[in-house]
């Protein structure tokens, strides 16, 4: 028994050394010019994470550190270090959102790409969104705006025709005529996961097209307008005639699996889906995707949407050079050569650079790009809505709070799209939501 | 005394048995399954129970991320956290269960009240903490936070299982000459192994199941298991089959420890549950 008590000793003992020994060796400081960066799990992510080898051996005195996490948590997880100045990360993978909030905020530093960068040749519509009072505070890596998918097979049995630019009266028609529940293939599938990335992505892009917006002059919420209604019923309608069942739960991931798997007949998503949905070895309906320009409602104008993600330094890092270094060759017009060498031009990252899109090879390889160009050429986020308003963004609205009214209203109009509430109800809930919240943060009296 | 049952009933209640059994198993199975079909395979509805099986996920996996370095950092904070547990448990759940004051009932119950909050709540200080102390980004910062976090269930559990053993035994040991620490180490600590071994284990588990704190104090030198999983989820594009590939591989070394300790485990959890 005593045997015992000197056993534990010993291992408390032991352990504890060993413990400390190993902390202290795993939280040691690593070389000066060792940049960790915080991205998201893309494929054209992980592309730039398997070719910064390349960056490696040309910048030796430079290391790279990676911290791959899904795009939510590293939201939740570079806010929380850039806001506290902790200095974790080197370089952070942000939205178009967060970059003129966090520049106004002071978290991120300026980046001046030397004339060889050639920023110019990036897309006036993407850089317009990355500039805070005329300075550059991230660079982008690649961009997305809307577009239409749709079955050609499908579309050609049924005698119809996809307009380069349809409506979407003429949507909900052609959805109505294509869709075969009983052989699982739905006329249309939308966005109807609740979240501010998610449905209301989709929502807002819409509601502008039919001449709503989310503020008015003085900051006044107009959930409860005409136009509103007109397009969220539209939306439950098109979901409840002819969209999959369980409408609710899909983001862009299950719509792309029920389409890449052939049991949607149009989809209404982000461009990005266009390179999925035509590689062979993701998508089951390769050969048979037709595209067109995303849906005009009756305001037929305004903001669609356009959504890039960046690389920014934020202040507190301590490699500011060197991260602006690694920043710009990432997002340099070298770094698409090299993709394109090292996988081929369909796997460049797209939406950034307008040499990319003057390249024929990309041109050949991609036949969607033209449709993704002029997408975002048209995303107009700083335009003008039906009525004067006053904040910029197309799918979203570039204020601090709409992350959280963006997922307040689209959790409404999920219980709208469930059945759980009529449209009616669940405007004027978000309305009420919406002004509450507003006239907390200050913006209404 | 023994209950009779009828041949049915017996039939009914392993039946029954038997359908929780695989209805909790059932996802583990699919996640195993999944994570040897291809991204299409995988996605496909209605879902393929019979498909060609491939490794194309796990390469990619092991390629992409170095799975060793996540599961050490697993092993040691879950092992580092647990063993500072039980080692601050012991005394706490000793004073707590033979030297009881009038404020012990109410301890106890504020330790547990600690479980309650949700752990955001707490974030932005702890967060703050961790950055003045220089333990973010560190296995020794997580394995304290792990180590208070589960401080309340081991404390409990620890003064439940020291409670059923008999007073009288203690007191045999003082009538020797046994002094405090001779009290708990020779004759308190072998009579409640089972105890502190099912302690111990399930504080394991959930250190090494533990996600918010991992994936939100750390960034890349001390990530574990948890962390890695979350890289493989993607906004945009497939990944079940990468996700289900890297969840398989972080689930499975607990999986196989539970396996062999479960008899140890469930000896434990009905430690003075029968008398």
């Amino acid at each position: 028994m005593f045997a015992f008590s000197s056993f534990c000793r010993k291992t408390v003992l032991s352990v504890l050394i060993a413990g400390t020994a190993l902390g202290s060796g795993l939280s040691a400081a690593q070389a000066d010019s060792t940049l960790t960066i915080a991205t998201v799990n893309n494929g054209d992510m992980i592309i730039m994470r398997q070719l910064s080898k390349e960056f490696e051996k040309t910048h030796p005195t430079i290391h790279l550190n990676w911290v791959t996490l899904e795009e939510n948590i590293l939201r939740q997880r570079v806010t929380t270090d850039v806001a506290t100045g902790a200095g974790q990360f080197d370089i952070m993978t942000i939205g178009n959102y967060e970059v003129p909030i966090w520049a106004k905020q002071k978290w991120l530093a300026e980046i001046a790409p030397t004339a060889a960068y050639d920023v110019n040749d990036i897309l006036p519509a993407v850089r317009s969104g990355l500039t805070y009072q005329d300075k550059l505070y991230a660079l982008p890596f690649y961009a997305e705006s809307v577009m239409t998918y749709y079955r050609k097979d499908l579309f050609e049995k049924a005698g119809l025709k996809m307009p380069e630019s349809p409506t979407y009266d003429q949507i909900r028609q052609f959805a109505d005529k294509i869709t075969d529940k009983s052989n699982q293939v739905y006329g249309i599938c939308l966005r109807g996961k609740p979240g501010w990335g998610e449905n209301m992505a989709f929502v807002t892009s819409m509601v502008n097209s039919f001449g709503g917006q989310w503020f008015g002059n003085g900051w006044k919420p107009m959930l409860d307008s005409a136009a509103w209604k007109a397009a969220i019923n539209w939306y439950v309608s098109a979901l409840k005639a002819d969209g999959p069942p369980g409408a609710t739960s899909n983001g862009f991931n299950e719509n792309l699996a029920l389409f890449a798997s052939g049991h949607c007949g149009i989809w209404i998503d982000s461009t990005v889906a266009g390179g999925l949905l035509f590689d062979p070895k993701q998508s089951q309906v390769a050969d048979k995707v037709g595209f067109a320009a995303s849906p005009k409602g009756a305001y037929g104008k305004g903001p669609t949407w356009l959504w890039s993600w960046n690389l920014a330094i934020p202040a507190s890092s301590k490699h500011t050079e060197d991260a602006q270094t690694f920043v710009t060759w990432a997002t340099s017009k070298e770094y698409v050569q090299l993709v394109a060498r090292e996988k081929g031009w369909v796997a460049v990252p797209a939406g950034t650079r307008q040499s990319t899109y003057d390249n024929p090879d990309y041109q050949k390889a991609a036949p969607f790009a033209a449709f993704v160009k002029n997408a975002i050429a048209n995303s107009d986020p700083n335009g003008q809505t039906a009525e004067p308003r006053p904040y910029t963004g197309a799918q979203f609205v570039s204020i601090p709070q709409f992350q959280a009214i963006g997922t307040q209203v689209g959790q409404t109009i999920a219980a709208a799209l469930s059945g759980q509430m009529t449209v009616d109800q669940a405007l004027s809930a978000s309305q009420a939501s919406t002004t509450r919240t507003m006239r907390q943060a200050s913006y209404l009296r | 005394m023994a209950v009779k049952r009828s041949r049915g009933a017996s039939i009914a209640i392993g039946s029954l048995g038997w359908i929780i059994a695989l209805w909790i198993f059932f996802p583990l199975f699919w996640m195993f399954l999944t994570g040897f079909k291809s991204e299409v395979d995988a996605i496909a509805t209605p879902p393929h129970l019979f498909f060609r099986p491939t490794l194309v996920s796990y390469a990619e996996v092991f390629e992409r991320a170095n799975y060793w370095h996540f599961a050490l950092n697993t092993v040691l904070i879950s092992v580092g956290a647990t063993f500072v547990a039980i080692l601050l448990s012991i005394p706490a759940a000793y004073a707590m269960a033979f030297l009881p004051g009038k404020r012990t009932k109410g301890t106890l119950l504020w330790m547990l009240s600690t479980r309650m909050l949700p752990p955001v709540g707490v974030l932005v200080p702890i967060y703050l903490i961790a950055r003045d102390t220089h333990l973010l980004d560190t296995v020794v910062g997580l394995a304290i936070v792990d180590m208070l976090t589960n401080l309340p269930i081991t404390v409990w559990m620890l003064y439940t299982f020291f409670r059923e053993v008999p007073l009288p035994i203690l007191e045999a040991g003082r009538m020797d000459g046994a002094n405090r620490w001779q009290e708990i180490t020779v004759v308190l600590l072998p009579l409640a192994v089972p105890g502190i071994a099912s302690t111990a284990l399930l504080s394991m588990i959930l250190c090494w199941n533990e996600a918010f704190w991992s994936l939100n104090l750390t960034s890349s030198q001390a990530a574990p298991l948890t962390a890695f999983i979350a890289s493989f989820s993607s906004p945009e594009g497939l990944f079940f089959g990468k996700l289900s590939a890297a969840s398989t591989l972080a689930v499975a070394p607990i999986l196989i420890f539970g396996w062999f300790s479960q008899k140890q485990l469930v000896r434990g959890l009905t430690f003075g549950a029968v008398k």
